[in-house]
């Protein structure tokens, strides 16, 4: 599925699915459940970070790598890099959002102004020159029709 | 640090309230969650009848795939098992000295513990009510011990309150304990309980909080004998002309309240935490390293799965070597119980229905990481009396957890340096393994100053550059578990899914065995049914 996907398209898909919003996740075995405060004893499930860069770095790498290459085992991570698919913004945004196939869900975690600054952050680096910029209210607008 | 104005939301007070009223409220939220469900253990499976030369192939080695091969087999079913790494076990694994871990974009990590020390990476601990576990256990011959859950003299620490210094399990207790009870003794003697309580009672009641919260006989929670006796002494008791016993003053409510410490209270009090709980001596593999053993003439490790097609003749598992991507293979089966991580299972070409495929796609897996921390010595117990047990803190490591075993030998020890997860979690994982270490080297001396001089080597392991599991465990909300669960776990013509993911126990062994039983009995039916 290595091509552009348009945004309408995508909005159906995403509805028909219906994903669902994701409270903090409470492993049994693992860290009890996060308060949104920051800093506190049971941690928190809103990042901190409001910039695109520290954003990706704080989060994205995590699975991406910081180079945006991604990874492979039994399954793997999709590269970031030179990414046709982050052509149309809202599909990037809405994997952020609803996550899917191993990508965890952030709509919880994140709020409109990151996703648009880490989607924006992606969409202008390591490869990627889609200069449209990610507005708030668009990132918001795509929350509310999911 | 002002966080005055805000302590009070009614957020924080239930929170408080659970804390003191023994969390019946919380455990409540947590039941709703299927989180503190007991386990539904019926004892050993008995599956009678299995058709001869019926052949049932298992993916995944972990818990729940070494329950199905084992049991499918003793009933005489023909069992292959194939396994991505290059041991069984799953996240059910230890890390001990001279262990190569690569994790995803290729960072290779040699461990450098001592003999006989080791990190338990995933699941680490075993409730006595987890019967299931226990029954393996036991059928393997595999020695437990019991993991400190709570630890009394263990720190809860605040990095902004306190000075940053870290307070005392036993003291942050009695004192939130004490004061409360004082709260609402007071709130009793002037009669601003009469509607909760009746007058004959609220004696009761009176006595009860001076016994709960160790209040003097004014009903007050103030420095003294009776609250030292729960928060320890500032001067401890002696012998001979030693100085008489002195107790500390408590810490002041507000303190308490502001500083967030109070959160660490509930920790061992709910149902999946609560003492007895063990741990298998030398490491958490053993179990499945024992079951694995007897498996290992249909075991094929390093098997990379790509493919799982089925039509009504059968079931066809494609895959490679895992450590080559080559050697393209097929093994061939009348049925299939895959358990796969849905992270990867997700990705793979597999012929199952619509509504399992978008089960399958809309589960992602909630993140966690841990760091192993070896050092010269057990400071935490030659200097500071910490004899196994958990420190927590709201510094990103969140948690610091001394070994529950080799306690008051002279030597080294490694602790668990760092257990995140939620945001901070992410965070940590997105680090190196190498930045891991020295950050929880780093944290960790803020509240062992010992640390940097002591540390010797780490390891560390992200579960979401985990290259089998991509993520720690599946983070089930109650919306996905309604819209996904059922087709999920329901037979799919030939293919049947297991593991945590499919229980109400995520992210415990027992939740792996729990499924595997209950999907092999299913399957077993359907095939004697057939």
């Amino acid at each position: 599925m290595k091509k552009p996907i348009r945004i309408a398209a995508l909005l159906t898909a995403t509805a028909a699915l219906a994903l669902p919003v994701p409270g903090p996740a409470r492993g049994d075995e693992a860290p009890p459940a996060a308060s949104t405060k920051h800093a506190n004893l049971l941690g928190y499930t809103q990042f901190p970070q409001r910039d695109g860069e520290s954003l990706y770095k704080s989060v994205c790498a995590a699975c991406h790598m910081p180079d945006a290459r991604g990874g492979t085992g039994a399954g793997y991570y999709p590269p970031l890099a030179k990414d046709a698919n982050l052509a149309a913004w809202g599909y990037p945004a809405t994997l952020v959002m609803n996550g899917s196939k191993g990508m965890p869900a952030f709509r919880t975690m994140m709020d409109d102004a990151q996703i648009a600054a880490v989607v924006t952050y992606v969409r202008t680096h390591f490869g990627n020159a889609y200069t449209d910029k990610v507005s708030v209210d668009e990132v918001a607008a795509l929350r509310k029709a999911q | 640090m002002d966080k005055g104005a805000s302590i009070l939301k009614r957020r924080d007070l239930f929170r408080m309230i659970g804390a003191v009223a023994g969390s019946s409220a919380m455990y409540q939220a947590m039941t709703s969650l299927g989180l503190a469900a007991d386990s539904q253990y019926a004892g050993p499976i008995k599956l009678q009848g299995a058709p001869k030369g019926t052949k049932v192939i298992v993916l995944g080695a972990g818990w729940a795939g070494l329950v199905s091969a084992l049991e499918l087999r003793d009933a005489g079913y023909t069992v292959e098992l194939l396994e991505y790494n290059n041991r069984v076990g799953g996240r059910a694994w230890t890390i001990r000295g001279g262990d190569t871990i690569t994790e995803l974009g290729g960072e290779t990590q040699k461990c450098g513990f001592d003999p006989g020390l080791y990190l338990n990476p995933g699941p680490w601990r075993i409730p006595y009510h987890h019967r299931g576990y226990l029954d393996y256990a036991k059928r393997f011959g595999v020695a437990l011990e019991p993991f400190i859950m709570v630890n009394y003299n263990a720190y809860v620490h605040s990095d902004a309150y306190f000075g940053g210094k870290p307070q005392r399990f036993r003291e942050v207790q009695a004192d939130f304990h004490g004061h409360v009870a004082e709260l609402l003794a007071k709130a009793a003697r002037q009669d601003k309980l009469d509607q909760a309580v009746s007058k004959d009672d609220q004696e009761t009641l009176l006595e009860a909080l001076k016994e709960w919260g160790a209040l003097d006989k004014n009903h007050a929670y103030v420095a003294g004998h009776d609250s030292a006796e729960r928060r320890g002494y500032a001067v401890n008791k002696g012998g001979g002309l030693m100085p008489d016993p002195v107790g500390g003053p408590p810490i002041a409510l507000a303190d308490l309240l502001r500083s967030d410490v109070w959160r660490a209270l509930t920790f061992g009090q709910t149902h999946q935490w609560q003492s007895t709980i063990f741990q298998p001596v030398g490491g958490m593999d053993s179990t499945p390293k024992a079951i694995g053993k007897s498996l290992a003439d249909i075991t094929t490790l390093n098997a990379k799965v790509t493919a799982i097609h089925q039509d009504d003749h059968g079931v066809t598992v494609s895959y490679v070597d895992a450590r080559t991507g080559k050697d393209q293979r097929q093994a061939k089966a009348d049925w299939c119980v895959c358990t796969l991580p849905l992270t990867v299972l997700s990705q793979l070409d597999v012929q199952v229905g619509a509504e399992m495929k978008a089960g399958m796609n809309a589960l992602s897996y909630f993140t966690a990481v841990k760091t192993g921390l070896q050092f010269k010595r057990r400071f935490w117990e030659e200097d500071d009396h910490i004899y196994g047990g958990i420190t927590f803190t709201d510094l990103p490591i969140r948690q610091i957890a001394y070994p529950n075993f080799g306690y008051n030998a002279p030597g080294k020890g490694v602790l668990l340096g760092t257990f995140a997860g939620a945001a901070p979690g992410f965070e940590l994982a997105a680090l190196s393994a190498a930045d891991r270490v020295k950050l929880a080297v780093e944290q960790g001396a803020r509240i062992h100053p010992q640390y940097t001089a002591e540390f010797e080597t780490g390891v560390s392991v992200s579960w979401h550059r985990s290259p089998t599991t991509m993520g720690c465990a599946a983070a089930w909300t109650p919306e996905l578990r309604a819209k996904h669960y059922r087709n999920l776990a329901e037979l799919n013509g030939r293919v049947i899914l297991a593991g945590d993911h499919l229980s109400n126990l995520v992210a415990w062994q027992e939740g792996a065995i729990l499924s595997a039983l209950d999907a092999i009995t299913r399957l077993h039916h359907r095939i004697v049914a057939a």
